[in-house]
């Protein structure tokens, strides 16, 4: 066996997208399998172990039968990354809880809902420790390449706590409330190099918000364009369903 | 005294989600053949009721991230459809190329990545890397066709930005289409090289038949992808917005999955089913390696999936050129591209072809444009009942020749030629066998 860092892939509650965003690294993906062994990979290889130092974790904790695995990953791997909007923020599946996962399961299976389990969605670290985050649906793949670059040299991975606003300035977008949109920018965490806003869409914040977002402005400036407080609301819970702001009201 | 068999595959790789194969069989009779889909239940519907038109998409493409962009494409035609949108040449082009760039990419990422490991005994891609290194950097190269069409026009692949009700919301520089131009100018002959890897593995798959029942788009003008009527091999073709009388779900006895029924049992969806209906239409190149390949429809081996799918990637590719080039002698502008919206009180319906097979999205909005009522039909979901009874019948052809450790490959080589894309599935239908 090389000495070569083990690294494994899991997916709880999610697209699979952010394990895609990964195979989308073509130009870089030879150098990766030569810095590092890729021991779990369920969407591209046969190979499982136990023995892995590295664990990206993609998706949100919705069922307590995952429980038992993440926490099982959590003792196998010395290090944890949560990986992708899913499993930092519980992503878009929160959306259910607000809508009221009894409610939603109905509407979805009925009057069979109670054949399946869930819960409502969270981030995994509501159930295992997590040392790092890769933010993001998706996740930008510069982000994923510093995040393996910085736990390969053994450093901190350097992640943006500052506003989408910044990078969208520094693209020198125009600020979509000039044309008569809204965007969660302002309190949204930056470093998808403002990915959304630079191709006609609005910032969500699917990155989440920044550790301390100034949300009362934020509001401020939503209402000074003729939002809605449902309105408001909706954007925070699109992606930020676990966030407290969202759950203000 | 007949064989016994017990396979319990848990959690086939390779495929996308979560699955399990499971088979018993006693004294020789088999007792139970199934694929159990395990994922998550993701509740989507429920989720897309309340939301405003402009975030329907949002939302629903992200059911999957390799089918993205054609779950975005179903979306916005359903929302077109709903408020009565009209869209114009230039949006439709773009819309067309990004759906030609995600079928490439998918499909040479399940023919090179996940099937072809089976045709080298190799467990994934990664042995392969060393072993073969040129075709690794060959399926890396046109596996990026995806993302650079998809970067150039829309942001990204995964999740696209610019794909909207009604139009286009970002307007693609000349260089950026000209970029596109130079890439797929540049993996021709990576084209070519794809179909005779492929014809030269083509023994590898087992030879095994079952008639079926084929559903797809069909269009009178082009091999359908964007959009188009639903023809059914069996009871011919009928106007989109009425695909419940082809697409028919059940309940199953012995299970809680709701299967999907024409006029048999199951139907299949996905690029064979696309074959077998429409291969007139291919193009040239298409029918160049459908000839290299043997492919003559009806094809009735659903391992020859993989192969159809390679004649796509051959025929998707030329289309891919062609609306570059279309594209590149129209005015892509504001006034060309950007989406005029009036949302009214309707129900609207997009049906598209995906990698795997075609997509139902079904919304009906309120007068403000927020969604009441949302029905998404998913590809894989339609091929479950299939990919059983493909099994059912496969199951006791070979159980006295072949030992249970090649059975279970050859089935989940069955279950990965239909491409499974499981976390999409799981929204609306699970399976639970008992």
């Amino acid at each position: 066996m090389s000495g070569k860092p083990r690294i494994a892939f899991f997916s709880f509650t999610s697209c699979e997208g952010c394990q895609l965003q990964v195979l989308n690294c073509e130009d870089e993906m030879l150098d990766i399998l030569a810095a590092v062994d890729i021991v779990n990979f369920r969407e591209a290889i046969d190979d499982r172990h136990d023995d892995y130092d590295i664990a990206f974790v993609e998706g949100a904790f919705s069922r307590q039968c995952d429980r038992a695995e993440l926490e099982h990953i959590r003792t196998c791997a010395k290090i944890v990354v949560a990986f992708g909007a899913c499993a930092t923020t519980g992503g878009l599946n929160v959306l259910k809880n607000f809508r009221g996962v009894e409610k939603a399961m109905k509407a979805v299976y009925g009057d069979r809902a109670g054949w399946y389990e869930t819960v409502p969605a969270q981030p995994i670290e509501a159930i295992i420790k997590v040392d790092h985050r890769i933010y993001g649906c998706p996740p930008h793949k510069g982000e994923f390449l510093e995040v393996v670059k910085s736990l390969l040299a053994g450093r901190k991975p350097q992640i943006p706590d500052y506003p989408v606003c910044v990078e969208c300035k520094l693209k020198e977008n125009v600020c979509l409330y000039h044309k008569g949109q809204y965007c969660m920018g302002v309190v949204a965490r930056a470093g998808c190099t403002a990915w959304c806003p630079s191709y006609g869409g609005r910032c969500y914040a699917c990155r989440g918000l920044i550790s301390d977002p100034n949300s009362r402005a934020a509001k401020d400036i939503l209402n000074e364009f003729g939002l809605t407080v449902e309105q408001i609301m909706g954007e925070f819970q699109l992606f930020n369903g676990c966030n407290d702001v969202a759950k203000q009201y | 005294m007949g064989k016994n068999l017990d396979i319990n595959v848990h959690h086939l790789t390779r495929v996308e989600g979560h699955g399990n194969i499971v088979v018993r069989a006693v004294n020789g009779k088999v007792e139970q053949c199934a694929l159990n889909i395990v994922e998550a239940p993701r509740v989507f519907e429920s989720m897309i009721e309340g939301l405003s038109w402009r975030d329907t998409a949002i939302l629903t493409c992200r059911i999957c991230g390799i089918c993205s962009v054609g779950h975005t494409n179903a979306s916005i035609q359903a929302t077109d459809d709903a408020f009565g949108l009209k869209i114009t040449p230039e949006v439709l082009a773009i819309r067309k190329l990004m759906m030609m760039a995600e079928e490439i990419q998918s499909h040479v990422l399940h023919v090179y990545f996940l099937a072809a490991p089976d045709a080298f005994a190799a467990p994934s891609v990664i042995p392969l890397a060393a072993s073969h290194p040129d075709v690794v950097v060959r399926a890396l190269k046109l596996k990026k066709i995806g993302n650079v069409v998809c970067e150039a026009l829309a942001g990204r692949h995964v999740h696209p930005i610019s794909m909207v009700p009604g139009g286009w919301s970002y307007v693609p520089p000349k260089s950026a289409l000209l970029r596109i131009k130079e890439y797929l100018q540049a993996c021709g002959k990576d084209i070519d090289a794809t179909v005779d890897i492929v014809a030269s593995i083509k023994d590898k798959f087992p030879n095994f038949e079952r008639q079926r029942e084929d559903v797809s788009l069909t269009c009178p003008d082009e091999y359908a992808f964007y959009n188009g009527n639903l023809k059914s091999s069996k009871t011919g073709v009928i106007d989109y917005h009425d695909y419940g009388k082809f697409i028919k779900e059940k309940c199953v006895e012995h299970s809680t999955s709701k299967h999907v029924h024409n006029v048999e049992e199951s139907l299949a969806v996905g690029a064979l089913s696309r074959f077998n209906n429409n291969h007139p239409q291919l193009n040239a190149r298409g029918q160049a390696a459908a000839r290299k390949l043997g492919l003559k429809a009806p094809c009735y081996n659903p391992y020859a999936n993989n192969f159809a799918q390679t004649v796509e990637i051959a025929h998707c590719f030329d289309e891919a050129m062609k609306l570059v080039d279309q594209l590149l002698k129209m005015d892509l502008s504001e006034a060309t591209l950007s989406p005029a919206v009036k949302p009214k009180a309707g129900r609207g319906v997009g049906l598209t072809e995906v990698p795997r097979g075609t997509l139902v999205h079904d919304y009906t909005y309120d007068e403000k444009g927020v969604c009441t009522k949302a029905n998404c039909i998913i590809p894989t979901g339609m091929n479950l009942g299939n990919i059983d009874r493909d099994m059912q019948k496969y199951v006791p052809e070979v159980i006295n020749t072949r030992t249970q450790e090649q059975i279970a490959h050859d089935l989940e080589m069955l279950v990965r030629a239909y491409d499974p894309c499981i976390s999409c599935s799981v929204h609306l239908l699970d399976v639970k066998w008992v």
